[in-house]
């Protein structure tokens, strides 16, 4: 998905909906929790072996007392990290899964998918696929048939239509996909993750798409981690944290939330504190701070960067240079800053074994909005000419706001354009 | 889609179930499912339908060696080859649809997992494909039925009586089956092996008369016994004796009935009690 795409997006007016248009969507105190099997008796044999042993559950609330409204005709977003229970919910809406308690009202029909393909036959043609997918959606045969042109050509597959789809291309059947959704007589769509399909000219077709049903009576919930999607869709999202109801409303204060909570707890494979076995020097602390010196994960546009980081010598470092990088998830590196331990006397400066150095350093943020990672070098001289360097990948951290542009930075500039008259010829 | 056609009243989401999303949708569903697993199992092979003939044919050629030049039972009865050609064919419907029914819900996960199907018509599409394959076997058998001189006989009529009632124990079967299978995985194991206890345990091979008298009641506790008797007697040899007098009453078929009704009460509570967590199950 390209964010370019996303926003480009025309966004006609829409008037504020929640409040006037009446409830599509109820959600009432909704209740869903799993039981994962610690030890899961599923053969006849552990229970012949073991006839009175319960089967022993861990039990996982993946919903606790969920409750909004969506109103008809809204494009609704729902935000949560991996495991916060938005498809859970997503599920119960669609009747997948079935409630623990509290209750679902719905009016009007829903969309029985949650995905995009799901029930597509690889080895049916286009046409049984899609005639299928009608009587999916609750329609009768004949009249799937009839919807079938209307889904070919917004796909623009008519001259497919007889071939299977195992032999269609992925972008063709991310096509049909999209267009079944999109043509579908259904009053709520439930979407998971789908704004990512087909080529460019297929993509602004897909957001004309969205925004044509944004003004129509359709009821759409969106369940994406795309915030460029949530911000130019929405009238309202929701952000889901460990099986609750976070927030809800705005969208842009939705996604703001978003990145803040992902980045506050622990960051799950972040390269934290990994590299290779401490050598020279053991990382004893490294964080980001904000202006107070609070440990923070992201940087706000034009907030400097701030990094602090304690380091804790394992052997005597002689002359030890310490130097940050910042790099991109790719590990391309953007920038970086070294700096030398200042010799006390005359001669070479020197950590010693078991002392500790805190380098803190300030950086004019000129990143636009991403992810960025942080890496530190300890180079010390070793043996005679030698020197001996580290690497401790310490952070990763993200740029929020709203600075857009292309590149990784962006600097400041000045353009001018004049003008003057051609030569005649 | 007009604003009007909008349903503004609120009602309940039912959740998942064995036939949820409306009568005419499971119906419409049941039935492309069926043609698309009957398609899928004969288009993508190049004799496409005829090895479903073929299969039964074979392993009918084969006992038929066994029982006529070996075990020389069927010169003893009359019209041995067509009798086993038939049972052979019928039994191989409920072996197949059952057998296959056991993994159906499994393997179609990702509808299960993904949209808001009706369960029961997987297991019931398997049935229904199986049945499809038997008409279109049943049309060969008669040939070969009329061919070797017997009938027409005005009981014919009653076959699709007969068919329905093991349709119906087929699939109840297989929604005990299915639904099981999600929780027990040796129950492929299990079945596979009673099937072929079953295939055994029926008078299809033998005619019951040749079963000594002691086991006749014990045969007759399996449900299939007294189908197979019937069917000799309706379609193939008015002169055996029906399920009833074989069975000496109607009093010693209670216990088959009882256990045929059981097995389907059996299999619409298992199912309906599993059909709306089987998407957390798999």
């Amino acid at each position: 998905m390209s964010t370019d795409q996303a926003t480009k997006a025309p966004s006609p007016p829409i008037p504020p909906r929640a409040g006037t248009a009446p409830v599509s969507i109820e959600v009432r105190d909704l209740e869903k929790s799993f039981r994962i099997p610690t030890h899961r008796i599923d053969s006849f044999k552990e229970r012949a072996v073991h006839p009175f042993a319960r089967a022993e559950y861990r039990e996982l609330r993946a919903l606790r007392e969920v409750s909004f409204d969506v109103h008809r005709g809204e494009f609704f977003g729902i935000v949560g990290r991996n495991g916060s229970g938005k498809s859970t919910l997503l599920k119960i809406l669609a009747s997948i899964y079935r409630a623990d308690a509290g209750t679902v009202r719905v009016a009007g029909q829903v969309a029985p998918f949650i995905e995009l393909g799901v029930g597509f036959n690889p080895e049916l043609t286009a046409r049984e696929n899609v005639v299928l997918n009608g009587v999916m959606m609750g329609l009768s045969r004949r009249e799937s048939q009839r919807r079938l042109e209307a889904v070919l050509d917004f796909a623009e597959l008519q001259e497919f239509v007889d071939l299977k789809l195992k032999n269609y291309s992925s972008g063709m059947l991310v096509r049909l996909a999209f267009s079944v959704v999109a043509e579908s007589y259904a009053d709520i769509l439930l979407i998971d993750e789908v704004l990512a399909v087909g080529d460019a000219a297929f993509q602004r077709k897909c957001a004309e798409v969205f925004s044509e049903m944004r003004t129509s009576s359709r009821t759409i919930v969106l369940v994406t981690h795309d915030m460029s999607a949530i911000d130019s869709y929405c009238d309202r999202a929701m952000l889901v944290h460990d099986g609750e109801l976070a927030y809800i409303g705005d969208p842009h204060e939705v996604g703001r939330r978003y990145f803040r909570q992902n980045f506050a707890d622990p960051p799950v494979g972040s390269g934290h504190r990994r590299g290779i076995p401490d050598l020279h020097a053991r990382l004893v602390d490294a964080r980001l701070e904000d202006r107070e010196g609070r440990s923070v994960t992201t940087v706000q546009v034009d907030e400097p960067i701030r990094i602090r980081v304690v380091l804790e010598a394992r052997r005597d470092l002689v002359n030890p240079r310490f130097g940050f990088e910042c790099r991109t998830p790719e590990g391309v590196t953007i920038f970086g800053f070294r700096r030398s331990l200042d010799a006390e006397d005359g001669g070479p400066a020197r950590l010693e074994q078991g002392r500790r150095a805190t380098v803190t350093g300030t950086v004019e943020n000129a990143l636009t909005p991403g992810t960025y990672f942080i890496r530190c070098w300890v180079v010390s001289d070793a043996d005679e000419d030698e020197v001996a360097m580290q690497f401790i990948d310490i952070f990763k951290f993200e740029v929020v706001g709203d600075r857009r542009g292309k590149g990784l930075v962006s600097l400041p500039a000045e353009v001018q354009i004049t003008t003057e008259d051609g030569e005649d010829e | 889609m007009s604003d009007a056609a909008v349903s503004a009243e609120l009602r309940d989401v039912a959740g998942p179930s064995a036939v949820g999303g409306g009568r005419q949708r499971f119906f419409e569903l049941l039935y492309l499912v069926s043609v698309t697993e009957f398609k899928k199992a004969y288009f993508g092979t190049v004799l496409g339908y005829v090895w479903s003939l073929i299969r039964p044919l074979m392993l009918f050629a084969v006992l038929l060696f066994v029982f006529t030049q070996i075990f020389r039972v069927g010169s003893q009865v009359p019209h041995y080859p067509v009798l086993l050609l038939f049972n052979v064919v019928v039994f191989t419907f409920f072996q197949e649809a059952s057998i296959a029914s056991v993994t159906s819900v499994l393997s179609q996960e990702g509808v299960v997992r993904k949209t808001q199907f009706p369960r029961l018509v997987i297991p019931l599409a398997v049935v229904l494909t199986g049945l499809f394959n038997l008409g279109l076997n049943l049309i060969a058998v008669f040939i070969f039925i009329l061919a070797f001189g017997v009938g027409p006989l005005w009981t014919w009529l009653l076959l699709p009586v007969l068919i329905l009632v093991l349709t119906v124990l087929t699939t109840a079967v297989a929604m005990l089956l299915s639904s099981l299978y999600v929780r027990f995985r040796d129950v492929e194991i299990i079945w596979s092996v009673l099937v072929t206890v079953l295939f055994y345990g029926t008078p299809l091979l033998y005619p019951l008369e040749l079963a000594p008298e002691r086991f006749h009641e014990l045969l007759f506790l399996n449900p299939l016994t007294p189908l197979f008797v019937e069917a000799r007697h309706l379609i193939i040899d008015p002169g055996a004796p029906g399920a009833v007098s074989a069975a000496g009453g109607w009093l010693h078929l209670a216990p088959s009935m009882a256990i045929f009704i059981g097995i389907c009460g059996c299999a619409v509570a298992v199912f309906n009690r599993a059909a709306p967590r089987i998407a957390e199950e798999l």
